[in-house]
């Protein structure tokens, strides 16, 4: 192995005899091309949705549940994909997402959300992670596509003028301060809602109370 | 025999006539066999003005639109700004605090679950045209009819 090793660092590090100095430029510009290609449509292929749909985990819970929202389906037929909202579109972040995604292979390796039962456990969790990168870069998939520069606050509703006026304007609060589970339902909430019937154990109890 | 067809005859001159005042339903005058065009959806009121409630007792009306809003035990989209402790940041009108007893009339921390799901009686509203002429009369006007009738027979 050790012998191997020192050869082929013999071979490298040796001056090429018969290959002229224009093949091997050129060669390795050509080279560079196609490797540069194909890694970045290999890349570009896990980041469609026909990709994220591939596997149930994603079809079955959170792709449905997409379907219904405004970001599926509107009146302009404007509509975003899984990998506008959740991977960033400047290629070094991409990279850094897409890295930090092969936890997401280990996950679907060993089964971590592999049924619906198993998906809700784990939902609060792994909609907080995401929750903490759109806070953490200021909602940059948002504002995307919705820009607070462009938008006409005076042509939206009161209620919607008026709070982002206040908030978003202001840059007290970004875009996922306030709209969390626009694009997904929101996983149990207990925790995070203070007034939420207590807490949903005991709202739970009461609706099978009334079942009975 | 004879007593039979009179007594048909009777039952379907009198159909046809209680049919003539009958209120076109949603389906409009198309005949059955026939595919009905559907009138498209009415506006929902967005003006975020809050209504007259037409009896003390009326859940007050939602003045603005809930499309997508999520009601369901593991989270509540009103409660965002409509609970005690949002409406200083929303200034929304807080739930009310009947909404924190239970049966035994006893109050809760927090809403109790028999008044959870909002829009089991509070609706927002639509611009659309009422099949039927409402005639309600709201009690002012009613103590105002009775107070103006005890003065006329006086």
């Amino acid at each position: 192995m050790r012998r191997l090793l020192s050869r082929m660092w013999w071979l490298l590090s040796k001056p090429a005899t018969h290959l002229s100095l224009g093949f091997l430029t050129l060669g390795g510009f050509i080279m560079g091309v196609i490797f540069w290609g194909g890694f970045n449509t290999a890349l570009e292929l896990t980041n469609t949705e026909e990709f994220c749909t591939g596997c149930h985990e994603m079809r079955d819970n959170v792709f449905v549940e997409l379907q219904s929202t405004v970001h599926y389906s509107n009146a302009s037929g404007v509509r975003a994909t899984c990998p506008d909202c959740h991977v960033p579109h400047a290629w070094s972040s991409k990279i850094a997402r897409k890295m930090a995604a092969s936890k997401e292979v280990y996950g679907k390796i060993f089964g971590t959300i592999s049924t619906r039962e198993k998906f809700e456990a784990k939902r609060l969790d792994l909609a907080q992670h995401e929750w903490a990168r759109f806070e953490a870069n200021d909602s940059l998939e948002c504002r995307n596509c919705h820009s607070s520069e462009s938008m006409d606050v005076t042509l939206q509703s009161k209620r919607a003028s008026e709070a982002h006026e206040r908030f978003l304007l202001t840059g007290e609060k970004t875009c996922i301060s306030c709209h969390k589970g626009i694009a997904h339902e929101l996983p149990d909430m207990s925790g995070a809602q203070e007034d939420h019937a207590q807490n949903s154990a005991v709202l739970q109890s009461y609706l099978k109370e009334l079942e009975n | 025999m004879k007593t039979i067809l009179i007594s048909a005859f009777v039952v379907v001159t009198a159909t046809a006539a209680f049919s003539e005042n009958q209120v076109a339903t949603l389906r409009g005058k198309a005949p059955l066999a026939e595919t009905y065009t559907a009138p498209t959806f009415p506006k929902v009121d967005n003006s975020d003005v809050r209504q007259v409630r037409n009896y003390p007792e009326q859940p007050p009306v939602i003045p603005h639109k809930i499309d997508g809003y999520q009601i369901d035990t593991k989270f509540n989209k009103c409660l965002d700004c409509h609970s005690r402790t949002a409406i200083e940041v929303s200034q929304a009108p807080m739930v009310s605090i009947t909404h924190f007893m239970d049966r035994d009339s006893q109050f809760l921390a927090s809403v109790s679950p028999r008044r959870y799901f909002c829009t089991q009686c509070h609706v927002p509203q639509a611009e659309g045209q009422p099949l039927l002429e409402n005639t309600f009369v709201d009690v002012d006007q009613v103590l105002d009819y009775i107070k103006s009738n005890e003065g006329g027979g006086q």
